[in-house]
């Protein structure tokens, strides 16, 4: 990791998975977004898509009991939970387009502080890997991200505008860093939550565009993970 | 824009679609053809059929299909394999660069030197395009890569109010996709995440061929209601052997760093 101040990333997939509510269908990106998984969330009572077509995944598999036809978005070999079900690739984006994902949880270079976010192409690439993700943040009902508060360079994710080739625009609503919880607000960006060991200065000074502090500024919240 | 039409042959529902080997069911795929391959990670992927087309050596070749491949070890049969042996002239897919910054898809060399043409899709683009070409509907929009650069130049309508990006059919010449159960007459059942793209690539194909992990069953030996894919999108089935003759899915490993 290139910047070990702050929360470590399965407590930024933690403080992400806290905002999951009863009844509904997430979508988790690969990378740290997987580690939601992990979260133990208690009685919330909620079903994970995957693009590929699998509906109501648990946790990967024990080793050795593998079912090496069952992955996740990641490759990953999951398990099935009871009520699972599965579709094919254009019913599983029919379900991601049609509006019936109440949220996805992706990784990502760079967020803006309109809420457009980059996450699929680096600058100077020739291409790159989109995968589902355009889909996604186009048509998932919130689109929520986590990545780490600065590069290597220490330089901001967190931006006035992204200047890589975005995935979309104006759709990203809530951003889980190892810093804190922080909102788009098309001048900068709130902050609601902060890690510890932080202060609000370091985190303004890493922090493209206007940062604003939430009245009830409070310490992140961290769900158990197991 | 051919789209699969063709006589209807009420024959064929006697005759099996079944033949003897992977070289045998690919060997007509003259160059410059259009095929797409089924899959998505492991499950799902005609590695056998990806083989002997490596062996069989058509050329200009449009390959279409979720990833180029190559970022996990062991590398099993893809995309990028026929690049490499010069088989290729564009690809079409959803990644042509790996989802973690620091893995580097052997197929990058040949996209960078201009070797090969790529064409990014978005995933449900994709999925969507094949779908379209397999059931007469030559263009939709989609509100996917709208205000990116994907969609710079290219048509778009504001409907109710949104803005949504004109795409089209995507139809193929061939499919090659796996499946776990077949009868002779091709019709599919896939296991778990088997299934992904494999349906709407058999649908968009003019010529679908299966390789099928279970032995192939007579006619009836599936029940109608648990078919997955009609074998009407069906031409060509071909029992996948035991190992080490066949190849199958392998336990996933770690991946290249």
């Amino acid at each position: 990791m290139s910047d070990t101040k702050g929360l470590n990333r399965q407590q930024m997939a933690d403080r992400m998975a806290l905002e999951f509510q009863d009844g509904w269908i997430v979508n988790l990106g690969v990378g740290i977004p997987t580690m939601c998984s992990n979260t133990d969330l208690g009685d919330v009572d909620f079903t994970y898509h995957s693009e590929n077509g699998i509906i109501g995944y648990g946790p990967v598999a024990a080793s050795g009991e593998e079912d090496l036809n069952l992955v996740n978005a990641g490759g990953q070999n999951v398990t099935m939970k009871p009520g699972g079900s599965v579709v094919h690739h254009a019913d599983s984006f029919a379900i991601i387009r049609g509006g019936h994902i109440d949220a996805t949880v992706m990784g990502a270079y760079q967020v803006s502080m309109t809420g457009d976010f980059a996450n699929w192409k680096l600058k100077g690439q020739k291409g790159g890997g989109i995968g589902g993700a355009m889909d996604l943040a186009a048509c998932a009902r919130r689109v929520f991200i986590i990545l780490e508060h600065v590069t290597r360079k220490n330089e901001p994710r967190l931006v006035t505008a992204c200047d890589l080739p975005v995935t979309a625009r104006g759709v990203v609503t809530l951003v889980s860093t190892n810093y804190g919880l922080f909102e788009p607000t098309g001048i900068g960006f709130l902050l609601r939550e902060i890690a510890p060991g932080l202060t609000v200065d370091e985190i303004r000074a890493t922090t493209g565009g206007v940062l604003t502090v939430a009245d009830n500024l409070r310490s992140v919240r961290l769900a158990g993970s197991n | 824009m051919e789209t699969g039409r063709g006589p209807c042959d009420t024959k064929m529902a006697l005759k099996s679609k079944q033949v003897g080997s992977f070289r045998e069911a690919i060997a007509d795929i003259p160059d410059g053809s259009t095929i797409g391959f089924g899959g998505f990670a492991m499950p799902g992927v005609a590695f056998n059929l990806i083989k002997a087309l490596l062996d069989q050596g058509a050329k200009r070749l449009t390959l279409v299909g979720n990833t180029t491949g190559g970022a996990a070890v062991p590398r099993m049969p893809d995309m990028g394999m026929l690049v490499e042996n010069g088989q290729v002239a564009k690809v079409i897919c959803a990644f042509t660069a790996a989802t973690r910054p620091t893995d580097v898809l052997p197929f990058t060399k040949y996209y960078e030197s201009g070797e090969c043409e790529a064409e990014l899709v978005p995933q449900g683009t994709l999925a969507e395009r094949l779908r379209a070409a397999g059931a007469g509907i030559p263009a939709f929009f989609t509100p996917t890569a709208v205000g990116t650069e994907l969609a710079e130049g290219r048509e778009t309508r504001v409907i109710n109010g949104r803005e949504y990006l004109l795409e089209y059919a995507l139809p193929l010449d061939y499919a090659f996709i796996r499946a776990a159960r077949a009868d002779t007459f091709g019709n599919l059942q896939f296991h778990r995440a088997q299934r992904n793209f494999n349906p709407v690539m058999a649908m968009a194909a003019r010529t679908t061929i299966v390789e099928v992990d279970e032995p192939i069953v007579p006619v009836g030996g599936i029940d109608p209601d648990q078919v997955h894919c009609s074998g009407i999108f069906v031409k060509r089935l071909v029992q996948v052997p035991p190992e080490p003759e066949g190849i199958w899915p392998t336990r996933r490993q770690e991946r290249r760093r």
